[in-house]
């Protein structure tokens, strides 16, 4: 005889589907799961017959056919001539090319403001709120709008360059020519260059590779593997003699000696702009709207950063520097082996969504004309061929990879300083 | 040998501090000129404070409001302070304020959007102050969407009430079939007579009711919509949609419940991951493709919806780092105590959550009420396509810094004080000992 029972063995019913614990889940997911084909079927279905009913079946074809609009600022050739693929190439690139620059100068920007409004120093901590508080509460579309107004408005003509006694004059012994048309920087260029390779030959995607910045990027990574080597050599004579060698000099040496070389014999100059007619030639031009999109995205996202910054330095408490110096170690050190690591643990997460906040308002690019993949392929292309649903579709995806590759990073990141918990 | 030691027996009198440690000087020494490094800051933040006021008080304060061009402007300087720039020239803002703020909604029927508002303060307090303002006020709460739909475009009073009343149809089923069907079936219930009611009877009814007894105010195209109005317009639905949607999805995203999560965590992601700006393409141009043949509603809704969905992942991420953030112990307390998971989120789980959450919550608050410009970008006359058309209007080309200082002053009023309350709401809901 058992004392035990067997749990009651009742017969399944329907009923238990809803009632018992056990079986609810699954019905839960299963009605979860039909409604969510069932709205994705409705809204294909509708796409299909909306799209059959105006004629123009989805197809991404388009993409081959001739662009036949120009793009002002740009990073590699192309020509009306080329086609839809390659213009949205170039608006990507231009996507690119402002989010890094934007996030380099919030970053410097927001940890300069963030650690000015932590000092003790009561006006400077007022003006640097003042600052944070005036760009977070109002919209970024405000102020890129607002710097593109000022840079047309305000700003010299080329034409006040001219004449004997010229109302303007270039900045920066006579290499920075910051007119309403936008700005004029001195370029790089090689005497004797190495010339360029051709990618893909004709391609949508062909790209011309210069084999100078191959050139000066493989002699600075041989730099730097050099320098390690040296900082390595002199930890290890500190280990066994307890002296430190003095190596700074051996490092900069190491830095710029094989560098300079390496221009000189590529015959390394720069190309000023010069005022010729009614506007500036040579140099690069970077257009009023790369200028204003860029100083307003990075000015805004630095109220942001600041902020973070400021969060992250508080966060660590004060018994921390206390410890260090009680362990003897000097203000930098302490700042450089206690404070920091443990701040960027809390820094760096909220630092790179504002990255990824940086990277998708520069889709506003629209607003003042800067041509990036918004500007190309969601602006004239999509007016141009009609293509609504690809273009759109297109559009996000290709930010869904920015962001997601971005995210991929910070977990990466978040993974490898994470506190190992027992 | 004489004793040379030396015992006070008497308190001195107690000193006054130095006049140097004290009062403004103190107050200076130590917070502008405590080192060397701190005096430079101070002399060159004096310097740059000088330098911004030196530029902008002349131009807010010598100015002329009365111009109707900005050629006039600057004949009216030129006479008065021998240059014509550096002075503001707040005629285009005296001109054009009520553009700005309304759009192009009817002048005279500009009290409904303003009674509109003022409701909205009076719905609103008994949820932002509660314990402050008499909780009466909650019916106010929950019959404003109705009001407000009404009172911004008009027509037929019918329409809202017959909406309102499938909310009714449904909580009545839902307390009468609760005895007998049990709580689960009569919510079902409860949903699909709502739902009848919407798309089956309040059609009829609705136009019923009109034909039979007309009551009404004047309509008001979407088209019409714009100003600074829109923004309010769009960020309070929006807001107010969100917070619901976005407790429902992390509720999924953290749910055990496999495909539920996928489903959640799929939309959160996607939807942040794209710019708003792409989504408001979706509204304008390809909603219209994703729905039955021959739909064609309004761009004004198209964009709340897409706004909303948008601003629900966000506010889904925000509410899932407060529902992270609480203690197992919560959890498992709640489960000890023989509540049921509804019961043990709205009871236990939630309150605690979105008050960790108030932060997070309220900034993306701040941020979907900004990023309502963009609409402008699609081609809706909000503040700044409004700014854009002035500009480009003949009398006042050329025209920038005024019309931009309105505006942020107007973005700046609302978001500041949103993130104020945020703080005074923080420091109400402490309940912990420090």
């Amino acid at each position: 005889m058992t004392t035990l029972t067997d749990p009651p063995k009742d017969s399944f019913r329907l009923s238990m589907l809803l009632y018992d614990t056990r079986y609810r889940s699954a019905t839960i997911q299963v009605i979860a799961m039909f409604g969510f084909m069932l709205l994705a079927a409705w809204l294909i279905n509708n796409t299909i017959t909306n799209l059959n009913t105006l004629g123009k079946p989805v197809s991404l074809g388009f993409l081959g056919e001739t662009a036949g609009y120009d793009i002002n600022q740009r990073l590699l050739d192309y020509n009306s001539q080329d086609s839809h693929i390659r213009a949205a190439l170039m608006g990507l690139l231009n996507t690119l090319v402002v989010a890094v620059l934007g996030c380099i100068t919030a970053t410097i920007i927001g940890v300069f403001v963030g650690v000015l409004r932590l000092s003790s120093n009561w006006l400077v901590a007022r003006i640097m709120t003042v600052y944070v508080e005036m760009f977070r509460n109002v919209p970024v579309l405000l102020w890129i709008v607002l710097a593109m107004a000022i840079l047309i408005e305000s700003l010299p003509a080329p034409r006040a360059f001219r004449g004997e006694d010229p109302a303007a004059s270039m900045a920066l012994f006579d290499s920075v020519a910051v007119t309403n048309r936008g700005v004029y920087i001195p370029e790089p260029l090689f005497a004797r260059s190495l010339g360029d390779i051709h990618l893909f030959g004709d391609h949508a995607l062909r790209f011309d590779v210069s084999l100078d910045l191959i050139a000066v990027l493989i002699v600075l990574g041989l730099s730097l593997f050099g320098m390690r080597k040296v900082a390595a050599w002199a930890n290890a004579t500190q280990e066994k003699t307890g002296v430190r060698p003095r190596i700074w000099h051996i490092e900069l040496g190491l830095l710029f000696g094989p560098l300079a070389v390496l221009l000189a014999a590529l015959g390394f100059h720069l190309g000023y702009p010069e005022l010729k007619g009614f506007n500036f030639s040579g140099g690069t031009h970077m257009r009023n709207s790369l200028i204003a999109l860029w100083l307003a995205l990075s000015l805004y996202t630095a109220a942001f950063i600041a902020e973070i910054v400021r969060a992250g330095i508080l966060a660590i408490s004060q018994g921390q520097t206390e410890a260090a110096s009680a362990l003897g170690l000097r203000p930098g050190r302490t700042m450089r082996l206690v404070i920091l690591p443990q701040a960027l643990r809390v820094i760096i997460p909220p630092m790179i969504s504002n990255y990824l906040n940086l990277t998708k308002n520069s889709s506003l690019a629209i607003a003042v004309g800067y041509m990036d993949i918004t500007g190309t392929l969601g602006g004239i292309t999509m007016n141009q061929t009609g293509r609504e649903l690809e273009c759109v579709l297109m559009l996000m995806l290709v930010y869904l990879a920015i962001s997601l590759s971005i995210s991929a990073v910070m977990n990466w990141y978040n993974n490898r300083v994470k506190l190992v918990e027992r | 040998m004489s004793d040379i030691s030396f015992v006070r027996k008497e308190m001195l009198p107690e000193q006054t501090p130095p006049a140097s440690e004290v009062g403004a000087i103190g107050w200076a020494r130590h917070n502008l000129f405590s080192s060397w490094l701190n005096t430079i800051l101070t002399v060159l933040s004096v310097a740059a404070v000088y330098y911004v006021l030196a530029g902008v008080l002349p131009w807010i304060f010598l100015s002329s409001g009365s111009a109707k061009s900005l050629n006039e402007c600057r004949e009216v300087f030129q006479a008065a302070y021998g240059t014509s720039h550096g002075h503001a020239c707040w005629g285009v803002i005296s001109e054009r304020w009520l553009q700005l703020l309304f759009g192009f909604y009817p002048p005279h029927l500009y009290w409904r959007p303003i009674l509109a508002l003022l409701l909205l303060l009076a719905a609103l307090s008994p949820v932002l102050f509660s314990g402050k303002v008499p909780s009466k006020l909650l019916v106010l709460t929950a019959a404003y969407p109705f009001l407000m739909v009404w009172l911004m475009w008009g027509g037929s009073v019918w329409g809202p009430v017959s909406a309102a009343l499938g909310f009714v149809t449904g909580f009545l089923i839902l307390k009468v079939a609760e005895k007998p069907l049990g709580e689960l079936l009569a919510m079902i219930a409860a949903v699909a007579g709502a739902l009848i009611w919407w798309f089956v009877l309040a059609g009829p009814f609705a136009a019923g009711l009109s034909a039979v007894l007309p009551a009404g105010i004047e309509a008001v195209q979407s088209r019409q919509f714009g100003g600074f109005m829109l923004a309010l317009l769009l960020g309070v639905v929006a807001i107010g949609v969100s917070l619901p949607i976005g407790i429902v999805l992390a509720l999924g995203r953290q749910s055990d419940l496999l495909i539920v999560k996928s489903l959640c965590v799929g939309f959160i992601e996607f939807i942040r991951g794209v710019p708003l700006i792409t989504l408001l393409f979706v509204a304008s141009l390809l909603l219209n493709v994703f729905l039955p043949p021959g739909t064609n509603f309004d761009i004004i809704l198209r964009v709340m919806i897409m706004m909303t969905l948008f601003s629900a992942a966000y506010m889904a991420e925000v509410i899932r780092g407060g529902l992270a953030a609480l203690p197992r112990g919560q959890y498992e307390g709640a489960d000890s105590l023989g509540l049921d998971y509804w019961q043990a989120q709205r009871l236990i789980i939630m309150p605690q959550a979105l008050k960790i959450s108030i932060p997070g919550i309220v900034s993306t608050f701040i941020g979907i009420f900004k990023d309502t410009t963009l609409v402008s970008i699609i081609g809706l006359f909000d503040v700044i396509g409004l700014a854009s058309a002035i500009r480009a209007d003949t009398a006042w080309n050329g025209i920038y810094w005024e019309l931009f200082a309105f505006i942020a002053f107007l973005f700046f009023v609302v978001c500041f004080s949103m993130s104020r309350y945020s703080m005074y709401l923080e420091r109400k809901l402490q309940t912990g000992h420090r």
